[in-house]
């Protein structure tokens, strides 16, 4: 399998009135094409700082991303976005939203509004298209969302806690959905996350991040012998509670 | 042969009482506002027939009633709110469009803005009819020192409305522009200015009151024509009448004319909020 994402000995301290904060220590792993990788770790610890430097949203203080073998400097259309909120822009109908990448981009060609016709109609959207972003349900928004990222033709996904905003049962629906679409378009995903059932569920590898300032503790390859998973059936197999134990150790959470 | 009524279903009884009732309660509402407003000018009138107050200083509907159809009669009337309403539209607009840029400007600029915040402060606690007479004396005493006058009083609390709206863009909007690789005027346009549009009509709606302070203040002190000049041309040859036509005048035009950024405001923001 080919490298994409190559996370090469990163720190990261913020500057601040109040002093210096270092938030990511030396952090380094690998991602391979295809892969869905979760990211864990304590509340705070920098996981999302990690996601927007990667994104190239923000400057590492040493190290390097690597993406297809480049360096990573400013965002680049080969990495899409996604939010904990949708962010869908409610003054805009559904179609002008999944179109904002391409419009920001001056991208709107034929070819590429045709690709986005012909999402929006495999996952349901286009007859909602011309409707406004509070008339749909959260599942929907969200699934509108990743359609705007597609749009862009992304290689590699970075969730930011993509489903935490939506309440439990939405949540497990939803990220069935956006799983399945992910993998049905072939896409290395990154995704942040503070849930460690979602992170099994989903992922082939986990990034097991420790407590501020933020090191790499394990990555964690995840496999079931059911090779046909999906985030809902892999739940009922021996080897989640495995996986959750084991991260639930590694991660060290106290109560204090 | 079958009927569909889908769109009009049977209404339960309980949801006929519930209809019933607040249409009875919205009813009574109505006729109390109007009862209290024909009372308090019935009692007005009495009492000035009666002699209960001298109504050569209260005035008295009849007498107002009088008025207003003297300056109409004479063609002073619509001359007059005309030149008032006018100044204050163009106050209230000029104020809206020249405070929403420079708070574009403020927000482009986070060194200006620091710059520029304690004067912002000093210029908001100041009362700017303290600045009158010196308008007048730059600009001479006309409409124009009007204008700038109701200008004075509305821009600083746009620009700082304004600001504070763009300021408190929701910072996730901007990194999901930022990670489509957008620009910064590409930013402002498509996600800061938008999504602050209901800050926009908002101080729209409060400099509507405040430019018919400036005006009717820059009336007193300058000018020829308009409400505000009836109401002190009354008060100096003790013409009661006129003067109370002139604030009942000016009550009925300023409420129209909120009523009217109002429905503006109903047009745009549906669906945009």
């Amino acid at each position: 399998m080919k490298e994409v994402v190559n996370v090469s000995d990163v720190c990261l301290k913020y500057q601040s009135k109040n002093g210096e904060i270092e938030a990511l220590s030396h952090v380094s792993f690998s991602i391979n094409s295809g892969e869905y990788v979760s990211i864990v770790g304590p509340s705070g610890c920098g996981k999302s700082t990690l996601l927007s430097i990667i994104a190239g949203l923000l400057k590492p203080t040493s190290g390097q991303v690597f993406v297809e073998n480049q360096i990573v400097e400013k965002p680049s259309p080969v990495l899409g976005y996604m939010f904990q909120k949708d962010q869908l822009f409610s003054w805009r109908t559904v179609y002008q939203n999944v179109l904002l990448g391409l419009e920001i981009q001056h991208q709107k060609t034929p070819d590429n509004i045709a690709y986005v016709d012909k999402l929006l109609k495999e996952y349901g959207l286009y007859e909602f298209k011309d409707k406004f972003p509070d008339q749909l349900s959260g599942g929907m928004r969200q699934r509108a969302a990743l359609i705007r990222t597609l749009a862009c033709r992304p290689e590699i996904l970075l969730l930011d806690e993509p489903f935490s905003s939506l309440d439990y049962q939405t949540r497990l629906a939803v990220a069935d959905d956006i799983y399945q679409i992910i993998k049905n378009e072939k896409k290395t995903a990154i995704m942040v996350t503070h849930d460690i059932s979602e992170s099994i569920s989903v992922s082939d590898k986990v990034v097991i991040l420790s407590g501020r300032p933020a090191r790499v503790k394990e990555v964690l390859d995840i496999t079931f012998e059911e090779p046909t998973r999906t985030p809902l059936t892999c739940r009922k197999y021996p080897e989640f509670q495995k996986y959750f134990n084991h991260i639930w150790k590694e991660l060290d959470i106290h109560v204090s | 042969m079958f009927h569909r009524k889908e769109k009009t279903a049977p209404i339960s009884p309980e949801r006929a009482l519930y209809l019933r009732q607040t249409k009875r309660r919205r009813f009574f509402i109505n006729l109390t506002r109007v009862g209290i407003l024909a009372a308090l000018f019935g009692l007005w009138e009495i009492a000035g027939n009666l002699g209960w107050i001298d109504s050569f200083i209260m005035s008295q509907p009849s007498r107002i009633l009088k008025s207003l159809t003297n300056l109409y009669e004479n063609g002073d009337l619509l001359r007059h709110i005309g030149i008032s309403c006018l100044e204050t539209i163009v106050g209230f607009l000029l104020g809206t469009i020249i405070g929403t840029l420079i708070a574009t400007a403020l927000w482009w600029s986070s060194f200006l803005s620091r710059v520029m915040e304690p004067y912002l402060v000093i210029l908001n606690a100041l009362p700017k009819v303290a600045l009158g007479p010196i308008f007048i004396v730059w600009v001479g005493a006309g409409p124009k020192a009007i204008i700038i006058m109701t200008l004075a009083i509305s821009l600083i609390v746009t620009i700082m409305e304004v600001l504070n709206g763009f300021m408190a863009t929701e910072e996730e909007k901007i990194k999901l522009m930022r990670v489509y690789g957008a620009n910064k005027l590409q930013i402002f346009t498509k996600a800061v200015l938008p999504s602050n549009f209901i800050t926009i009509i908002n101080s729209l709606k409060i400099n509507v009151g405040l430019s018919w302070v400036g005006v009717i203040m820059g009336e007193f002190l300058v000018s020829k024509a308009g409400v505000g000049y009836l109401i002190v041309y009354g008060s100096q040859v003790f013409k009661m009448d006129l003067v109370m036509t002139s604030v009942l005048l000016l009550a009925v035009a300023a409420a129209l004319m909120y009523q009217v950024v109002l429905l503006l405001e109903r047009k745009i923001i549906k669906n945009k909020v």
